[in-house]
């Protein structure tokens, strides 16, 4: 890791008391002063790309590594170090292995695929939004929207059963919470690839029209993939499938609420309308937004700094998706610019896989939510909000609504 | 312009489907990169410039 030379700022850095959807200004501000700059750790210091045209040439460069077991990759905490250290998941791995794992799963996120998923999703949204409306107001939208849609879609779609949810909620929460312990983290995450280990053997003869059947069949029985490297992916895609979604869904609902001229164009615009809305709506939030960690295997040259092999480095990619090279007022929420560049999903081999699934979930959930509640608003001001600063998903604990 | 695409670079994004649909699939198996033409359509030309910007991947190479 880089030691000489003093470090200007710490991550993950600390938002200030400014506007809640912004980054931090100490972040985006290092987009035009040192573009490629030195940052202080927990346990040491790591390289910090901000600019968007320097992420997206590192991150699909091979020099580049996801390894999470490297002594030089950048945690976050010693809780992630612990649990990434033991993680088998794609998401730790460099191409070719890393392409030859998530190949076994791209199939069921394409494109068509998640489109297919379409009406199976406004099913659901109707009826949690039935159910919100029965109960009346107030609401948090949190627990009785935002976090049970992604949940429902993503269990469906890998056969986990939903009446679990409760246990793996809480045990995604504590691995992507910072401030959890390493045995902490290590606890929930065993316990989860526990769970999921004995589903997949239960689903070797019990199998269902799901992922995990699939996997089970395919992988698990024909000896391809232990028992141990299926239950790691399953988590992966659980985790990875449900917080990210959810806090989209409510972060973005408390912005729209903010400027109900563009809410208005959701609720009544055009799909195309909607699908861009949704395209800024990542940009703006950005809610991954702890930076895509890497370390480097070679030295690198860039942004007038040398990179050492060795050295961690890490894409703020909320800085990028505010660059002003790429996107014009950044700092404005625009629904009808091209937003398409957004980093939001990262980029490189290992780019978001359940990017097109999310993007089905919003492009429902947005209108048909503002459709149901005209008269939608927060129950407390802006700032009596409480936002997620130290997890790894950016977003609401809760979002208290009225209609 | 010619498209060529890189299957082995891929890692089934359908960024390119999203842009063009008329140019890019993804196959069913395992969501990786089809090319339906390799000759850009009249009109598409900026989707497919856009596409080859998106892909995560940097699969996708378009020849004058
Ligand atoms: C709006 C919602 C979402 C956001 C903002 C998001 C964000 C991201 C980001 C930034 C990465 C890149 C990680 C890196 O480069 O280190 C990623 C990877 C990943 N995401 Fe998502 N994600 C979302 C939804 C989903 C969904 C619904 C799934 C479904 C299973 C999913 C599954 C994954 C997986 C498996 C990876 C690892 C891919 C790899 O390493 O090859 N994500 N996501
Ligand atoms: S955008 Fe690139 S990585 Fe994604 S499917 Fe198309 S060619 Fe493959």
């Amino acid at each position: 890791m880089p030691q000489s030379s003093p470090t200007a700022l710490s991550w993950p850095a600390e938002r200030t008391a400014g506007c809640p959807f912004d980054p931090p200004p100490a972040v985006t501000g290092l987009l035009t002063t040192v573009p490629v700059q030195r940052v202080a750790l927990w346990d040491g210091t790591a390289w910090l790309v901000t600019r968007h045209a320097d992420q997206v040439a590192l991150l699909r460069d091979s020099r580049v590594s996801a390894d999470t077991s490297h002594p030089g990759y950048p945690a976050l905490s010693a809780g992630s170090r612990a649990m990434r250290a033991h993680s088998r998941s794609f998401i730790a791995m460099d191409d070719p292995e890393h392409a030859d794992r998530r190949r076994v799963y791209t199939a069921d996120f394409t494109v068509k695929r998640t489109r297919g998923l379409a009406p199976r999703v406004q099913s659901l949204i109707d009826d949690l939004l039935d159910a919100m409306e029965r109960k009346g107001p107030p609401a948090d939208l949190v627990a009785d929207f935002a976090l049970p849609l992604p949940s429902l879609v993503i269990c469906e779609l890998l056969g986990v059963p939903y009446t679990d949810h409760d246990f793996f909620q809480r045990a995604s929460a504590v691995i992507i919470d910072t401030r959890s312990t390493p045995e902490e983290a290590l606890e929930a995450s065993r316990r989860l690839i526990d769970y999921l280990g004995d589903l997949i053997e239960h689903k070797v003869d019990h199998p269902g029209d799901d992922l995990l059947s699939r996997v089970a069949a395919e992988q698990f029985a024909t000896g391809l993939s232990t028992r141990e490297q299926c239950a790691d992916e399953a988590r992966l895609l659980l985790i990875a499938g449900h917080e990210t979604t959810a806090n989209m869904i409510a972060l973005g609902t408390c912005a729209f609420l903010q400027h109900p001229e563009q809410l208005a164009a959701v609720r009544d615009g055009s799909p195309e309308r909607v699908e861009g809305a949704v395209e800024e709506m990542l940009r703006y939030l950005t809610v991954a937004h702890m930076g895509r960690r890497r370390v480097a295997l070679e030295d690198i040259e860039i942004g007038g700094v040398r990179i050492a092999a060795g050295d961690g480095i890490i894409f703020a990619n909320d800085a990028a998706n505010r660059d002003p090279e790429v996107f014009e007022h950044p700092e404005r929420l625009d629904i009808d610019r091209s937003a398409r560049r957004h980093m939001a999903f990262g980029s490189g081999p290992h780019q978001c896989l359940g990017q097109n699934l999310a993007r089905v979930e919003l492009q429902l959930a947005y209108p048909a939510l503002f459709r149901r509640f005209p008269g939608l608003r927060l129950d407390r001001p802006l700032d009596e909000i409480p936002f997620r600063t130290a997890m790894a998903v950016y977003g609401v604990h809760e979002l208290p609504v009225s209609w | 312009m010619h498209i060529t695409v890189n299957e082995e670079k891929c890692c089934g994004a359908g960024q390119c489907v999203l842009l063009a649909p008329d140019v890019f699939d993804q196959r069913d198996e395992d969501g990786i990169v089809v090319l339906l033409t390799p000759r850009v359509p009249a009109g598409q030309e900026a989707a497919v410039h856009e596409a080859v910007a998106v892909c995560p991947a940097a699969a996708i190479e378009v020849r004058a």
